[in-house]
């Protein structure tokens, strides 16, 4: 009989775990260190030339570090793996001019696969092993929402999500974590009340992802668009492109106006799908799924039909859509001016859409935020700072942050895409959240986009 | 020598073993970070998962590609429970949620009693495609795709000091070695045994009085207890439930790290389980230090992955766990050598007699007989193909290759 | 009513699309006894070609053809390389590399093509075609789709009834060990195997792809779908995965259009339930001859 030694394959393991772990240690990355050290004062940009000092987690005498979770591969990457390096070239363009307060801002961003697990994982990475400054601008809801109390437990300022859901204002519960995008149940109140209004009387129908984003978005629609107009809802999930059952049922219902809240490829498909079943209604969508150059490249195949007469950019044509950031298109504007410019420079291989133009607008408020919070700043700084009130950048209409309100921009243009641009149509309009909330013209000037391409000190 | 072999190790051996175990992870998550006390739960989570299933689809013969499911379903419930029963302590939520998924398993796999190889794979990959989805259909109860917060905290005694993820760690490494040691135990029971019976040669089991199908809703039952515990874990582990983190990509990856650890051994499921929690982390690290676009080094990571399983898997057929054998065999422990792990389907051969199967130049094509898996046209021919591996030798004469 | 013949006819649409991958998974099964998980990811890097091809020719038939050249090549290419070592070792071992093969491919696929969706265009026009003023649900291109997937089912199974190359790899599947010694290349016919598999499933993804748009993950989801037609037919059967996919393909587009709101949500659900039903009276694919063994 064999001695069979069942105590080997456990140890086995067991001293091999610890091999790993340990070796992991030695050869983990451990981002731009946490002792602190005096620096010497740099002098350039703002403050009186105060010495530099390691403030706080994240931050030493000539460098700024932040990190983020982004969806870089995996189904949601396409578009969204766009915004991060975007973002990155900005801050690359602010290092070259002078940096932050004369320090670097070195944006680490990891993948999360738009997988929650992922998301936890890679953010305790950043925040207990890389010690980052600040969380900036994490994608993703579903994502984000399993890092929102742990940042908050760690004081970790968690500024500026990428994701328009308004669980990310809770100052008393969430203190340190802040939106920044419009949010999707103001920007259903600004369409709602527009379509109300320019097509009383027609039929209308929704088209929506199954998710807080469609739903949120059907809210504040719900909130200005009577019942009784509403004929149709259909709601679609992302993993399925069949949406034809959905588009049949909008037809067969007779709608005239069509409001999707999806994003691109579910427009750009709700556009095909409409086109097969030969329903043509006025297409109202929400700014996520509507950018113009995203829709024609997903739209461009069809226009090259053997034998057929449509145009790609007749198949956008007359798209009702809102905007919170100047139009891409609109290149006597000094932000899409500036920013395009960084793009050129910095990350040319992107195409320059409205993914690249958020990425950009985003790393511009957070620079001012960092700006604001002083020549030395601890975490504290940063989200008194912003608890303060920001300058309003490239957004069209102010952000609403202060103690009691962490949302960020309250208010949108609407705008009607024609020959693959986007063009403004009347006043910026903002609004809050809730269902009796008036939606008024913004009367302010929007700020131009400052010379040097940096924030103001 | 039967398949099944005779182990001679006790229950003493095994809790020692644990024993060590415990004690080596408890000093590692003290010296180590609290961020590699949170790789530890991790790994911890995805061993009490994976051992399940290397049971399952090592032990008793039946590929699952559905525990990811039955991790999502510990999952809810613990955060159900949670949420609606706050005062609940958490031992009982976790045994609540092991009752839940067990039960879900013996649904599962009385449905699938009679499914064999590909066809129970692929309904299983089914199950943990669809499964999620009901917590997008009814968002009210389950929070749709924003998913269930789940709160959970280090016990008082503690202190107010002890850092959470350390007492994490701790919870979930006991609930691993709980789990392994049981799972050692069954497999050495007559449980174990009936399973193997099965996995090897259905009608000869049945002939020998083994209630196949009983046998075989056991093992899934067990299976789905494991990764419900898992799911419970994870829930408390990263605070949030949600559909997103129960993909298809969780399912394949427990099937993955179970045989690339090596099917059908505890040792297997835990190295499989470091390889899946900490491979990706490594080629991350590597990728972003080179100045390579974003797309670029996203995605280097993903495909050294990709390359290391099929490397693995070639130059080790019997998965890591084998391959070590193997080398701790070169280097002179006799007593791993005479080991016959013989624990996977279509077993290979016994590690230190032959080296890795890949080096083995086969002198003609290999045949593409059917094996106990699949559902060729079945003959006595195909049960003496499942034995092929198990000494080249010895059956040279039955079946020429 | 008009309704009702939407649903059917864009589901037999999507339906062909599963029963391309079906066929492709039927084809490796028969040859090889494996589940080949990297049908989709193969399919998905061929439209690539496919894509860049027509970006530099203009011509959408050259794509086509470079596509299905390629599925070949890469069919081919995947058995040599990776599956080959793993034939007499445990079947799991197989399936790990080639998951290990669809990961590497979505990876190296991200690396090349970046992190955008591509649009694909369709062999023919997206309009939908009509009935008198009545839109049908269905576009030329989508008759394309039906019409080249039942062409590929058709020469398959001509092919493996009437020709000696058919023949050789019946034979093969059914007992290499004999087929062997009857003079079959074995080892040939598993890579001739393996590289129509390849084209079909290079079919699937250019015909699918116009819906899904171009993208490392595109093809994962309808790989599952594929999947679930090939067992629902059963694996042994080319006919199987055809009447599988078509019917997958139709019932979800049912459960997505009568269910209302909640409908694209279940259609997973639903795709379940149809397999449970039908595994529970077929246990191995509705086309399967019952097995043997019994006590």
């Amino acid at each position: 009989m064999k001695r069979t030694n069942r105590l080997r394959g456990p140890a086995v393991a067991v001293l091999a775990a610890a091999a790993l772990t340990v070796a992991a240690c030695s050869s983990s990355s451990s981002g731009t260190g946490a002792s602190p050290s005096t620096g010497s004062s740099t002098g350039a940009g703002g403050g009186s030339g105060a010495a530099l000092t390691a403030s706080a987690p994240g931050i030493t005498a000539t460098t700024i570090t932040i990190g983020s979770h982004q969806p870089l591969t995996g189904p949601a990457a396409p578009g969204y793996s766009e915004i991060a390096p975007a973002s990155n070239a900005y801050f690359s363009y602010v290092n070259a001019n002078g940096g932050v307060d004369g320090r670097k801002i070195v944006y680490k961003y990891l993948d999360d696969g738009y997988n929650p697990t992922n998301t936890a994982s890679v953010v305790r990475q950043l925040v207990l092993q890389d010690n980052v400054y600040a969380i900036f601008n994490g994608l993703g809801t579903p994502t984000h929402l399993a890092v929102q109390s742990f940042l908050n437990a760690q004081k970790v300022p968690d500024v500026f999500v990428a994701s328009g859901c308004d669980c990310w204002d809770a100052p008393s519960t969430s203190p340190e974590t802040f939106g920044w995008q419009l949010d999707y149940i103001r920007e259903g109140k600004i369409l709602g009340q527009y379509v109300a209004k320019h097509f009383a009387g027609k039929k209308i129908a929704y088209f929506y992802q199954d998710d807080e984003f469609g739903m949120d978005g059907v809210k504040g629609l719900d909130y200005e668009i009577p019942k009784s107009m509403v004929v149709s809802r259909q709601s679609y999930v992302a993993t399925n492109v069949n949406v034809a059952p959905q588009v049949a049922a909008l037809r067969a219902s007779g709608a005239q106006v069509v409001i999707s809240f999806s994003i691109p490829a579910f427009t750009a498909l709700l556009k095909l799908t409409s086109l097969k079943l030969g329903f043509s209604p006025t297409l109202t969508v929400s700014n996520v799924g509507s950018d113009p150059i995203t829709l024609s490249g997903l739209l461009e195949s069809f226009a090259k039909q053997g034998g057929s007469t449509v145009n790609g950019n007749a198949l956008t044509a007359g798209i009702i859509t809102d905007g919170y950031t100047p139009p891409l298109g609109d290149t006597s504007n000094g932000w899409i001016a500036l920013f395009k410019k960084i793009h050129d420079q910095y990350d040319a291989k992107a195409p320059f859409d409205g993914n690249v133009l958020y990425g950009m607008a985003a790393a511009y408020t957070f620079v001012e935020a960092m700006l604001k919070a002083g020549p030395n700043p601890t975490r504290a700084d940063l989200v008194s700072a912003i608890n303060n009130g920001l300058p309003q950048g490239p957004a069209v209409a102010p952000y609403a942050y202060s103690a009691t309100d962490h949302d960020g921009v309250t208010g949108a243009y609407i705008g009607m895409i024609g020959n693959g641009v986007l063009t403004k149509e009347g006043p910026v309009l903002v609004t809050d959240t809730s269902a009796a909330g008036a939606i008024t013209s913004y009367t302010g000037t929007e700020p131009q986009a400052p010379s040097s391409g940096v924030p103001a000190p | 020598m039967s398949a099944t072999g005779v182990r001679t190790q006790s229950t003493p051996r095994i809790l020692g073993a644990a024993l060590v175990t415990a004690v080596v992870v408890v000093f590692l998550s003290v010296k180590l970070g609290t961020f590699r006390d949170y790789q530890i739960a991790e790994i911890a989570i995805e061993v009490t998962a994976v051992a399940g299933l290397t049971v399952l689809t090592g032990l008793s013969g039946q590929i699952s590609l559905g525990n990811g499911a039955f991790m999502a379903i510990g999952a809810y419930t613990t955060a159900l429970l949670l949420l609606h029963f706050a005062s609940w302590p958490f031992y009982a939520v976790l045994v609540a949620a092991a009752v839940v998924t067990a039960a879900a398993g013996a649904v599962v796999g009385m449905a699938a009693a009679r499914l064999r190889g590909p066809y129970l794979a692929g309904a299983t990959l089914l199950l943990s495609v669809a499964l999620p989805s009901v917590a997008n259909a009814y968002p009210g109860t389950f929070g749709g795709d924003q998913g269930l917060n789940v709160v959970f905290t280090a016990p008082g005694f503690l202190g107010v000091n002890f850092p959470l993820t350390r007492w994490q760690a701790w919870v979930c490494s006991a609930v691993a070695l709980v789990t392994l040691v049981l799972l050692a135990n069954l497999s050495r029971s007559r449980v174990g045994r009936n399973w193997r019976a099965v996995r090897d040669d259905e009608v000869a089991a049945a002939l020998a009085g083994v209630n196949v199908a009983r046998a075989r809703v056991l093992a899934f039952v067990v299976s789905a207890t494991c990764a419900g515990l898992a799911g419970a874990l994870l829930a408390a582990v990263t605070a949030l439930v949600a559909p997103g983190a129960f993909t298809i990509t969780l399912s394949i990856a427990l099937l993955t790290a179970a045989v690339i650890g090596g099917l059908g051994t505890l040792a297997g499921a835990v190295c499989g389980s470091l390889l899946i929690v900490l491979v990706p982390t490594y080629a991350t690290d590597v990728a972003t230090s080179h100045g390579l676009s974003t797309a670029v080094a996203s995605n280097i990571p993903v495909a050294a992955y990709g390359v290391v399983l099929i490397l693995v898997m070639l130059v080790f057929p019997q998965g890591i766990a084998g391959g070590l054998r193997w080398l701790l065999g070169l280097a002179g422990f006799s007593a791993v050598r005479a080991r016959r792990p013989a624990t996977a389907p279509g077993p290979a051969p016994p590690a230190g007699t032959a080296p890795p199967a890949g080096t083995a130049p086969p002198a003609g094509p290999p045949p593409a007989g059917p094996g106990p898996i699949g559902s060729g046209p079945a003959s006595q021919h195909d049960a003496l193909l499942a034995r092929k591996g198990d000494t080249p030798e010895s059956h040279e004469k039955e079946d020429p290759q | 009513m008009v309704e009702f013949l939407q649903f059917t006819l864009s589901g037999i649409s999507f339906g062909m699309i599963y029963a391309a991958i079906a066929l492709s998974l039927v084809l490796i099964w028969r040859g090889t006894r494996l589940l080949n998980f990297a049908q989709g990811g193969m399919a998905m890097f061929t439209t690539y070609i496919a894509l860049e091809v027509i970006r530099h020719t203009g011509s959408y038939w050259a794509g086509f053809a470079v596509a299905l050249a390629a599925g070949l090549v890469l069919g081919a290419a995947a058995e040599l390389a990776v599956i080959r070592p793993t034939l007499g070792k445990p079947e799991l071992n197989a399936v790990i590399v080639t998951i290990g093969l669809l990961i590497l491919i979505e990876g190296v696929a991200g690396i090349m093509y970046g992190g955008q969706f591509r649009s694909f265009p369709a062999a023919f026009s997206v309009v939908g075609l009509k009935a008198g003023s009545t839109p049908l649900g269905v576009s030329r291109a989508d008759v394309f789709v039906a019409a080249a997937v039942l062409a590929a089912a058709l020469l398959l199974a001509t092919g493996f009834r009437y020709t000696s190359v058919g023949l050789r790899m019946r034979a093969a599947a059914f007992n290499a060990t004999v087929a062997r010694l009857s003079g079959v290349r074995v080892a040939r016919v598993i890579t001739v195997g393996w590289a129509l598999a390849g084209l079909l499933g290079a079919l699937a993804g250019v015909l699918v792809s116009p819906s899904t748009f171009v993208y490392p993950n595109s093809m994962d989801s309808v790989f599952v779908l594929g999947f679930t037609a090939a067992v629902i037919g059963g694996l042994d059967s080319p006919a199987g995965a055809v009447v599988g996919g078509l019917l997958l393909g139709v019932a979800l587009s049912y459960a997505g259009g009568y269910l209302g709101s909640q409908g694209s949500d279940l259609t997973a659900l639903v795709a379940l339930g149809i397999l449970v039903v039908v595994l529970m009276f077929r246990p191995d694919g509705i086309f399967t001859a019952g097995r043997m063994r019994r006590v």
